[in-house]
């Protein structure tokens, strides 16, 4: 009987800590957690691959999901700005509201692109802060995979040990992935592309592409048929290799370009779970790598 | 865990008798534990090292470069709503059978804004939010919402004070700007005007399950309509309402909740037609019970809403009002003489509606009303009030476009019988723009 007292004593502080559960807006973010966190957390994935982010309806689920969570880990930039308010309102959970320990926004630990000069809605819907869609860059990846790394120890400090051991593990796998397609990719260098939104940015900054036009007359607004045809016009002297798209997306307008082009119609995976083979981070890059190479000279 | 390691140190001094099989467990246990201490001191060096040897920081994120005397304001947005509205020339507008819930009732013919909005946001400090929805009419202002709420109870609780839309029913807490029919349904209407609202406490709570379960209640003056000011202390209205909802599948997502509203009335000012056609005034006192039973399903394919999606909304109340009604004397201020009795009214009904976003921007709806107006119980009243066996009904069909979540254009149709004498075409071309901060929508 002692000795059962002395052993519930010495491990309870241990045994009251259950699994950290993680909530994240996007599936990158979902993927990258559960590499860090192992079986040491329950992750949960607001989205999946095949949905718009910019798009998504604060369904009664999520705020039950996020009323669970101990820690947030979204794109932010405004990316989330049209439900993830409602969440966290409505979640009634303070541990992960803005500002807490809690609460990762990846676009505060990444330099952003495509920041307006200019805040006018005119201009469609724009992001104050730049560019949210940073996990195309896999570096941006390892940038923020180190604050969850330090968040996740520092929300569960008994683990904290597994979960550095496991971040170290996956960044030195990380950084030789980059070093790898970086290596791979060298023909992309300059390759002139077409996109339907600024979904891939952080991409084409790191491998050196060239956007030659965006489809969407302004952001989040849909191409028109007759807007498509003055891109169709622009692009006939200095064609691209490819029209890119992320999976969600309606593929009419890109193809359309593309077959009016001559040139291939790309449906990138954009994040985990876009396509079959983007079933994990790795196979992100790897697909997405794969696609663009087809394209190039 | 430096806790325990000094307990079980304490322990293993403490009790020399211990059996060596036991002294040998307590020791493989501190060592584990003492390894697992070291792994996690030596993974924070290799942190520290790390740290120290990064090249730079990264760079700070562009947002903070912001103002901070601008960032401390308020998000606000303005909402912009205007009409076109060819309607019969209706003197009197009613929901036969039902007292007027106040407004809501007249409607404009021809060019008209609708009430322009202004809504103010923010966070107050660690611990409470604010809002503050404004309604601008001419020479009028109405405060719709103003009302502070906890932000960090934790344990899923939250307290919200001041005047708000009550969390009962589906459509109640959204305002106009968020309806997806250019006027409320006839169930709103006959039940609250537009939506019932407050001034009060509201106590809400989230159950830490994967299901959404949360329940609600509120007390507070109960002035508005099934209410009526009163110069009383204690509450004048209390509601409970409770929700439940959650996904199947990636396509589909449900919500589903039954409320309950009780309200007391005194000297209540409503308007019924007699026997012979007069508009009476009329004063009712007593009490005013009303459930509400709502069901909400989604749908968007692999739940990617932004092509197609397809909502269907569903509500049914049931309202019970027990007291007594008389005619209202102007000039007294009171009940006339001899004219009050015993006033029983049941009554119910319900609301269907459906929309389908088709296409990128473009959506179409059916809304289907129907109310009952049961039987009421006027008791001996020497006023005569006849008895209604007609069941307002209305047909809404609507097609929306939207250029960009900010904007959106409407035109609608509805074939509306919501009085015996009345069968009304009514067309509506609506607007509604919002400016300012992203105002992001409830399911």
């Amino acid at each position: 009987m002692n000795r059962l007292l002395v052993s519930l004593a010495m491990w309870l502080p241990l045994a009251a800590h259950a699994a950290l559960n993680v909530f994240a807006c996007e599936p990158e973010w979902a993927a990258l957690a559960a590499e860090i966190g192992g079986a040491d957390v329950r992750v949960y994935s607001a989205t999946t691959g095949l949905q718009d982010p910019h798009r998504i309806e604060a369904r009664p689920s999520l705020i039950a999901q996020m009323r669970r969570a101990d820690l947030v880990v979204c794109s932010g930039a405004d990316l989330e700005a049209g439900w993830l308010p409602v969440l966290l309102s409505e979640s009634n959970n303070p541990k992960v509201q803005p500002g807490r320990a809690g609460h990762v926004e990846a676009a505060r630990f990444v330099h952003l692109l495509d920041r307006p000069a200019a805040l006018d809605r005119a201009q469609g819907d724009v992001h104050a802060a730049g560019n949210p869609h940073i996990h195309t860059d896999p570096r941006n990846l390892a940038r923020v995979g180190a604050t969850l790394a330090a968040r996740m120890s520092e929300l569960d400090p008994a683990r904290a040990a597994a979960h550095q051991a496991r971040w170290q593990a996956f960044s030195a796998r990380w950084t030789a992935a980059i070093a790898g397609w970086e290596a791979r990719a060298a023909p992309l260098k300059g390759l002139p592309v077409a996109v339907q939104h600024k979904s891939f940015s952080y991409l084409i900054a790191w491998l050196g592409m060239r956007e030659l036009a965006t489809l969407e007359p302004k952001p989040g607004i849909d191409p028109s048929v007759s807007h498509l045809a003055r891109v169709a016009a622009q692009l006939d002297a200095t064609p691209p290799r490819a029209v890119l798209r992320a999976a969600y997306q309606s593929p009419r307008p890109a193809d359309w370009l593309a077959q009016r082009l001559g040139v291939p119609a790309l449906a990138l995976p954009y994040t985990v779970g876009g396509n079959a083979r983007a079933n994990d981070l790795f196979g992100l890059f790897d697909d997405t790598l794969d696609q663009l190479l087809k394209a190039a000279p | 865990m430096i806790r325990s390691t000094v307990l079980a140190a304490a322990l293993t001094a403490a009790f020399p008798a211990f059996a060596d099989a036991d002294l040998d467990a307590l020791r493989a246990e501190l060592k584990d534990m003492r390894a697992a201490y070291e792994a996690r001191i030596a993974a924070l060096e290799a942190r520290i090292e790390q740290a120290g040897a990064r090249p730079a920081a990264p760079p700070a994120p562009p947002a903070d470069a912001a103002p901070a005397g601008n960032r401390f304001n308020p998000d606000i947005s303005l909402i912009l709503q205007g009409r076109y509205a060819h309607l019969d020339n209706i003197e009197a507008r009613r929901i036969e059978g039902f007292l007027p819930a106040g407004h809501g009732a007249a409607a404009a013919r021809g060019f008209s804004i609708d009430g322009t909005e202004l809504i103010l946001s923010a966070n107050i400090d660690p611990y409470f939010r604010g809002q503050t929805i404004l309604a601008l009419f001419d020479e009028e202002v109405e405060i719709e919402e103003a009302w502070v709420q906890t932000t960090s109870l934790g344990h899923g609780v939250s307290v919200k004070g001041g005047r708000f839309r009550s969390g009962l029913g589906y459509q109640n807490e959204k305002h106009p700007h968020a309806w997806d029919f250019a006027d409320s349904s006839l169930m709103y209407r006959a039940l609250f005007g537009e939506g019932y609202g407050n001034d009060g406490v509201q106590l809400k709570w989230l159950a830490p399950t994967e299901l959404f379960v949360e329940l609600g209640a509120e007390a507070g003056r109960g002035a508005n309509f099934p209410g009526s000011d009163r110069n009383a202390n204690g509450a004048g209205a209390t509601t409970l309402f409770g929700h439940l909802g959650g996904d199947v599948g990636t396509s589909h997502s449900w919500r589903a909740g039954v409320s309950y509203l009780h309200a007391k009335a005194s000297e209540r000012e409503g308007e019924l037609e007699d026997a012979l056609g007069a508009d009476i005034d009329t004063l009712f006192s007593g009490k005013s019970a009303t459930w509400v039973a709502d069901f909400v399903w989604k749908w968007a394919p692999d739940g990617n809403a932004r092509e197609r999606n397809f909502s269907f909304a569903t509500e049914y109340f049931r309202r019970t009002e027990r007291g007594t009604l008389c005619e209202h004397d102007a000039v007294n201020e009171g009940c006339a003489a001899a004219s009050e009795d015993a006033y029983r009214a049941r009554q119910s009904g319900y609301y269907a509606q459906a929309v389908y976003q088709f296409m990128p921007r473009w959506r179409t709806g059916y809304r289907y009303d129907r109310l009952n107006p049961g039987a009421v119980d006027f008791g001996m009243n020497p006023l005569n009030f006849p008895a209604v066996d007609h069941k307002p009904t209305r047909h809404s069909l609507m097609l929306d476009y939207s250029p960009s979540e900010f904007s959106r254009l409407r035109l609608q149709y509805s074939k509306d019988r919501s009085m015996e004498s009345q069968n009304e075409n009514q067309w509506f071309v609506q607007y509604i723009h919002s400016l300012g901060s992203h105002g992001a929508h409830k399911f």
